[in-house]
C-alpha cells in the first residue's frame, strides 16, 4: 500500500520536476558488508550530474546500479528503489538487456573490442539488431563516431584496430559505441582517469556537447572536472549522499562541512 | 670407490662454506654493511669454487680411468684376444670386469681370474691417484677462494656467474639432447631410403612390411620391397582417427571451458577443474581397454542392430576413446586463456546491453583464439602421437579408408609392430621404422609452428 502511494507520489513529482532518474534509499551489500546506505538522488534529464566524493565512498558503486551492472557480480545484493522514466529498473518484468541499452556504460579504463574501429561501434547496433542492413548500420557508425568527436581522425582507418588507437581516442571510441545503441542516459565510470591533460581536455568538451541529446552521470575524482563539466553535483562520504545540489551551489556555497573539506582539499 | 670420493668432496665443500661464512662476518667485524656480498655469498662462492672443478676433474679421471683398465687388458692379453672373435672378446673384457668387482662371471677360466686381479690392482691404484689429485685440488681451490675472502671481495657477482654458468649448460643438454634424436632419425632414414624409394615411401598406398620378408636372408633388397612400403594408409589411419578424436574433444573440452571460465561459481569450478584434469592422468593403457572391451562391442552392436557391417576394431571407437582423452588438454588450456581474456572486456560488452552468450561468441572467444587455436593443436599432436589406444582398439590391419566403422591403422601402431619381435636391426623393416618417426616428427613440428605463427600473429589483440 505504501509503495503503491509512494509510486504516486513519485510519478508526480517526477514529472513536475522533470526528472529522468529517481533512486530512492539505494542499499547495497556485497556479501555482509554495506557499501551504500539508503542514498536517495534525483538525475535530471540533459544535464551532468557528477558523483564526487573520497575513494572507497560507494559512488562507482552507485553509478553500477544504475544500469545494473552490478548484477554480474554474484555477492552483490541491491535494495531500495531506481526509476528510469518513472520505471522501475529493479522489476523482473524488466530485460536487464534493454535497460542497458537506454542507460550505457563508458569505464574507467579504455576497453575497446579487439576488433576494428567500424565493428567496435557496430557491436552494439548488431546485438539489438538496430540496423535493418549493411548501409543503415554503416549510417550508425557515421553517426556515432561524429557525436563522439572522433570521425574525423578515424574515418579513413575504420578497418584498423580499435586497440591501435591512442588512449583518448580509445575512450572516445568506447563513448561512441555506447552512443550508437541510443541510450537515453550515459554513465561514465572516472572517463579521463587513464587520460593525459589533453585527452582529457577534449573528451571533457565531449561530454559538454554529449549533454544536449543524453543524461549524462559521471563519477569523478577530479573537482575541477566536475566543476568544468558537470550542472550537477552529489558528495558521497562513507556510503551516504551528504549533500547535492546544483554543481556552481556546491563548490561556492556548501551546507555540509564535510562537502566544504572535501572540496577545500582537507579531507579526501 | 668413486661415489665415496664425491661424498668426501661434498663434505669438505659444505665444511669450507660454513668456514667462509664466518671469516666473512669475521672479516666484517661491527660493520657488517660494508661487505661487498653477503657472508652467505662468500660460503656459496667458496663451496662452488672446490665443488665445480672437483666433480669436472672426478668425471674426467673416471672416463680416463676406464679407458685405461681395457687398454692395459688389450694389450696384456692380446694373444688371447686375437684368438678370439668380437663378441667373445667383449664377453672376456665383461667377464674380467666382473670378476674385478667380486661378482660372478659366466665362464671362468685361469687368463680371466689372472686379467681380473690386472685390474683390480689398476683400480684400487686409480683410486689412490685420483684421490690424491682431487683431494689436492680441493684444498688449492678452497685455499685459493677462502684467502680472497676481503671487504671488497664480488662473491655475489662471481656466484650468480656460476648459476648462470649452470642454467645455460642445463639448457644445452637439453637442445643437445633433441638434436641427437632428430640426427639419429635422419640417418636411420637416410639408410632405409637408400632400399625404398623416398617416393614410394611417401605415396605408395599399399602397406605390408610383413611380405618383404617372405623369403630369407636378401629379400631385403628384392626389387618389390618399395611396394609394399607405402605410408599413405598410416597416415590416413593417423588422420581419420585423429579428425574422430577432435571431433570429440574440441567442442566437449572448449564449451566446458567456457562453463569452467564464465559460468561455474566459484566452488564449482574448484572441484571440477582438478576432477577433469584427472582424465588427463588416467594411463593411456586403460583408456586403451575401455575402447576395446568396451566401447567397440557396443559400436559394433549398435551397428549391426541398424544393419551396418561394424568390424570389430574401429576407428571410430578408438577416435572416440581418444577424443574423450584429449578433453582435458582442450579444457583446461582454453580454460586458462579465456579466463585470461581481461574482464574490462566483458563489462564493455555487458555494459552495451550484450548477453552472456552474446559477450562470449562475440568479444572472448575472438580474444582468446590463439590461445584456443594453440590448445587445439597441442591436443591434434597429442592425438597423432597417441599409440596405446590405437593398438588395443582400432587394429594393425593397414587399410586405406574413410569408412570410420572399419579396422584402419596408424603411424605410432606402425613404429610398434616393427620394432616389437626378432628383426635385425638393419633389416629394412626396422629402419622403416625410423621413416616413419622422422615424418611423424616433421608433422608434429610443422603443427607446432602453426601454432606459434598463430599465436604470434594475433597476441596483440588485447594488452
Amino acid at each position: 500500500m505504501d509503495t503503491l502511494v509512494d509510486n504516486i507520489i513519485a510519478e508526480a513529482s517526477g514529472k513536475e520536476a522533470n526528472i529522468k532518474m529517481r533512486c530512492r534509499d539505494v542499499s547495497v551489500f556485497y556479501a555482509e558488508k554495506q557499501a551504500l546506505n539508503e542514498v536517495n538522488l534525483d538525475i535530471k534529464p540533459k544535464q551532468v550530474t557528477a558523483l564526487i566524493g573520497p575513494s572507497g565512498c560507494g559512488k562507482s558503486t552507485f553509478l553500477r546500479c544504475l544500469n545494473r551492472m552490478n548484477d554480474t557480480i554474484d555477492i552483490c545484493r541491491v535494495t531500495g528503489e531506481i526509476l528510469l522514466d518513472n520505471e522501475d529498473i529493479y522489476d523482473p518484468s524488466i530485460d536487464v538487456v534493454d535497460l542497458r541499452a537506454d542507460v550505457g556504460m563508458v569505464f574507467q579504463k579504455p576497453n575497446p573490442f579487439p576488433k576494428s574501429i567500424y565493428e567496435n561501434v557496430a557491436y552494439g547496433p548488431r546485438i539489438h539488431g538496430l540496423a535493418r542492413g549493411k548501409a543503415e548500420l554503416t549510417q550508425i557508425v557515421e553517426k556515432s563516431l561524429k557525436r563522439a568527436g572522433l570521425w574525423e581522425e578515424v574515418k579513413d582507418r575504420l578497418d584498423e584496430p580499435g586497440t591501435g588507437l591512442s588512449g583518448g581516442q580509445q575512450q572516445r571510441l568506447c563513448i561512441a559505441r555506447a552512443i550508437a545503441v541510443s541510450p537515453e542516459v550515459i554513465l561514465m565510470d572516472e572517463p579521463c582517469s587513464a587520460l593525459d591533460p589533453i585527452a582529457t581536455a577534449v573528451v571533457e568538451e565531449l561530454i559538454d556537447e554529449l549533454r544536449q541529446n543524453y543524461t549524462i552521470v559521471i563519477v569523478t575524482h577530479s573537482m575541477q572536472q566536475a566543476a568544468r563539466v558537470s550542472q550537477e553535483t552529489a558528495f558521497f562520504h562513507l556510503g551516504n549522499i551528504v549533500e547535492t545540489g546544483s554543481t556552481d551551489e556546491i563548490f561556492t556555497n556548501p551546507k555540509d562541512p564535510r562537502t566544504e573539506s572535501y572540496i577545500t582539499g582537507r579531507i579526501g | 670407490m668413486p661415489s665415496t670420493a664425491l661424498f668426501v668432496l661434498l663434505v669438505f665443500s659444505l665444511i669450507a662454506f660454513f668456514a667462509a661464512r664466518s671469516k666473512a662476518f669475521a672479516v666484517a667485524g661491527d660493520h657488517i654493511g660494508e661487505l661487498h656480498s653477503r657472508p652467505i655469498y662468500h660460503g656459496a662462492y667458496t663451496t662452488l669454487t672446490i665443488l665445480v672443478p672437483g666433480i669436472i676433474f672426478w668425471l674426467l679421471w673416471n672416463f680416463i680411468a676406464t679407458r685405461w683398465i681395457s687398454a692395459s687388458i688389450s694389450s696384456q692379453f692380446s694373444e688371447t684376444l686375437s684368438s678370439l672373435t668380437l663378441p667373445q672378446q667383449e664377453g672376456f673384457i665383461r667377464d674380467v670386469m666382473t670378476l674385478a668387482s667380486g661378482g660372478v662371471a659366466t665362464f671362468v677360466d685361469e687368463t680371466k681370474i689372472t686379467a681380473a686381479q690386472m685390474v683390480a690392482e689398476i683400480r684400487s691404484r686409480q683410486l689412490w691417484i685420483g684421490g690424491s689429485i682431487l683431494a689436492a685440488l680441493s684444498v688449492v681451490c678452497c685455499w685459493f677462494a677462502y684467502t680472497r675472502i676481503t671487504l671488497k671481495m664480488r662473491a655475489r657477482h662471481r656466484v650468480e656467474q656460476l648459476i648462470r654458468i649452470m642454467l645455460i649448460v642445463c639448457s644445452v643438454v637439453a637442445i643437445l639432447t633433441t638434436l641427437g634424436i632428430v640426427f639419429s632419425l635422419i640417418f636411420e632414414s637416410v639408410r632405409f631410403f637408400g632400399r625404398v624409394s623416398f617416393l614410394d615411401f611417401l605415396f605408395g598406398l599399399h602397406w605390408s612390411p610383413q611380405s618383404a620378408f617372405e623369403g630369407a636372408g636378401s629379400e631385403a633388397i628384392s626389387a618389390d620391397n618399395s611396394k609394399v612400403f607405402g605410408a599413405i594408409p598410416l597416415f590416413a589411419g593417423t588422420l581419420l582417427i585423429t579428425f574422430i578424436a577432435m571431433c570429440v574433444a574440441a567442442p566437449v573440452g572448449l564449451m566446458s571451458a567456457i562453463y569452467l571460465s564464465d559460468y561455474a561459481s566459484q566452488g564449482f569450478r574448484r572441484i571440477a577443474k582438478p576432477v577433469l584434469e584427472v582424465l588427463a592422468g588416467v594411463p593411456t593403457v586403460v583408456y586403451g581397454f575401455f575402447a576395446a572391451l568396451t566401447v567397440a562391442p557396443a559400436i559394433r552392436g549398435w551397428g549391426e542392430s541398424i544393419g551396418l557391417d561394424v568390424s570389430s576394431e574401429s576407428a571410430l571407437a578408438a577416435g572416440l576413446v581418444m577424443g574423450i582423452m584429449i578433453i582435458p588438454f582442450v579444457s583446461s588450456l582454453s580454460d586458462d586463456v579465456i579466463n585470461a581474456v581481461p574482464q574490462s572486456l566483458r563489462d564493455g560488452s555487458a555494459g552495451l546491453g550484450a548477453t552472456k552468450s552474446e559477450t562470449i561468441r562475440k568479444v572472448v572467444l575472438p580474444a582468446a583464439l590463439p590461445g584456443i587455436v594453440s590448445a587445439m593443436l597441442l591436443a591434434v599432436s597429442r592425438a597423432v602421437g597417441e599409440t596405446m589406444i590405437v593398438v588395443m582398439a582400432a587394429g594393425l590391419a593397414a587399410n586405406l579408408t574413410i569408412n570410420p566403422l572399419e579396422a584402419v591403422t596408424t603411424v605410432t601402431v606402425q613404429i610398434v609392430t616393427l620394432l616389437v619381435g626378432d628383426q635385425e636391426f638393419d633389416s629394412a623393416k626396422t629402419l622403416a621404422a625410423f621413416a616413419l618417426g622422422l615424418i611423424l616428427f616433421f608433422i608434429t613440428l610443422a603443427l607446432n609452428i602453426v601454432a606459434l605463427r598463430v599465436v604470434q600473429k594475433y597476441r596483440e589483440q588485447y594488452d
